[in-house]
């Protein structure tokens, strides 16, 4: 991991077994509204790596996350997974990537079960089994039935982690999903991020919180 | 040989085929309608509204109801349509799940015609149901219902896949106020005008064969197109 850009700079904190570089950025330039966001944005994100996004309000933690999805294209540079670029194999690409944002992606007049059935059924088959036992380990036993617009903040934003459970991808990228927590789905979404890591799979992550997760590292936009 | 195995550990997993992503999605998009009953409801109730006030405004003489029936059912129904298009994408994209649908796997194409689909089946069939039972009220002559029918059954899906571009460009936008229609409408107007001359030949000695297969034809380009044409917007919308 490595850059080139005054602005923003990596700083590897351990020396962790890394496997292949999975998701990479070349020369990634952005402005917006004529502010020059990040330029010269060099990445490497590996196999079993967990890659901190860190950076002020409005430094474009979230634009460049939206750029790695394909939600953004305004932008220069080269983004590559598996070392080609991302247009030419979309369709692997996106078999492999959890996306969780500002908005969440959870409709407010469906149950937290439906919610899962419509979004996890886009990337993988699932049965209702799995939805529920996932909704239990997240502590919304219960609420399976309920319209999640009577659900807290913090309660949706589990239904929307609840698919990183159920769809084994191998790529996360979240946008401040530490947000809404209390301080157990804080601890759990932790040990999640960490056991998807160990297990090969990679996690990009912006969140303003101290985070608890050995080996990993910062990429700083300044 | 890297290669291989991410590929063989990719495929591995049950990847969902587009077929069940499409049903999954027609399915819960008509969940949400059925369960924001308003939403069908209200411009079901408008397009009656609409209807009903030509008889109190202009003449209950059922002989010159009768020369202006066909026009009237089917410029309700394009308003009806426009006030119900709103709902296509708007609270997606407020939720979130509208970037869910940009990062599935699929083809976007299929994804939006399974939501023009659904959109349809609960904006646009009612209203062609109910047209029937209007267009008795507007003393339209009884060898013109069927293709009355027939031309809303054509129609009515053009008028949702045409209005459902201008949905997914205007989606991002906080007001749109006329924006919709300004869009909608002259893509609009073909529609209506072989709709209401089809039902006009077969109250007179034409035939409406010629507009109806017109109509089909509109139908399959709109149906073959339109959906790329949202998608791209889509896209634009959400970035």
């Amino acid at each position: 991991m490595s850059s080139s850009n005054p602005t923003a700079t990596a700083v590897p904190d351990s020396e962790n077994q890394q496997g292949a570089v999975m998701l990479s950025g070349n020369k990634l330039f952005c402005e917006r509204d004529d502010r020059v966001l990040f330029q010269d944005l060099d990445f490497n994100l590996h196999e079993g790596e967990v890659m901190q996004l860190r950076g002020s309000n409005g430094s474009g933690k979230t634009t460049l996350m939206r750029m790695l999805c394909g939600l953004n294209d305004g932008y220069k540079g080269e983004i590559s997974w598996y070392g080609a670029s991302v247009s030419e194999q979309a369709g692997d690409f996106y078999h492999s990537l959890h996306y969780i944002g500002h908005r969440v992606g959870v409709s407010k007049v469906l149950t937290p079960v439906e919610n899962l059935r419509w979004s996890c059924s886009l990337k993988s088959e699932v049965d209702d089994q799995l939805i529920e036992k996932t909704l239990a380990d997240l502590g919304l036993r219960g609420y399976e039935e309920s319209p999640c617009h009577t659900l807290s903040a913090g309660q949706q934003q589990r239904v929307a982690l609840a698919r990183l459970l159920i769809n084994p991808m191998k790529l996360w990228i979240l946008d401040e999903p530490f947000t809404t927590l209390d301080p157990k789905g804080v601890k759990q979404l932790e040990e999640n991020i960490l056991s998807h890591a160990n297990s090969g799979g990679a996690v990009m992550v912006t969140t303003h919180h101290k985070l608890n997760i050995p080996g990993m590292n910062v990429l700083d936009l300044g | 040989m890297f290669w291989t195995l991410v590929k063989l550990m990719s495929t591995d997993m049950s990847r969902s085929s587009t077929s069940v992503a499409f049903r999954s999605t027609l399915k819960r998009d008509l969940l949400i309608a059925f369960k924001k009953k308003n939403d069908i409801a209200n411009p079901f109730m408008f397009f009656i509204i609409v209807v009903s006030l030509f008889p109190i405004a202009i003449t209950p003489d059922g002989d010159r109801l009768a020369e202006i029936a066909a026009g009237v059912v089917w410029i309700s129904v394009l308003l009806a349509s426009m006030l119900s298009m709103d709902n296509l994408y708007r609270s997606d994209y407020e939720d979130g799940s509208l970037e869910q649908l940009l990062l599935s796997p699929h083809p976007l194409f299929f994804m939006v015609l399974s939501k023009n689909i659904s959109h349809w089946l609960v904006s646009g069939l009612p209203v062609v149901v109910a047209a029937p039972l209007l267009a008795y009220m507007l003393s339209l002559p009884q060898e013109a219902y069927l293709t009355l029918i027939a031309s809303l059954l054509i129609g009515t899906p053009i008028l949702s896949l045409i209005g459902s571009i201008a949905v997914a460009l205007t989606v991002g936008l906080g007001s749109r106020g006329l924006i919709l229609a300004v869009i909608t409408l002259p893509m609009s107007v073909p529609v209506l005008i072989f709709g209401t001359l089809a039902v006009e030949a077969s109250v007179g000695v034409g035939s409406p064969a010629g507009y109806l297969a017109l109509m089909l034809a509109m139908l399959a380009a709109s149906l073959s197109l339109a959906p790329l044409a949202s998608a791209a917007a889509l896209r634009i919308s959400i970035s």
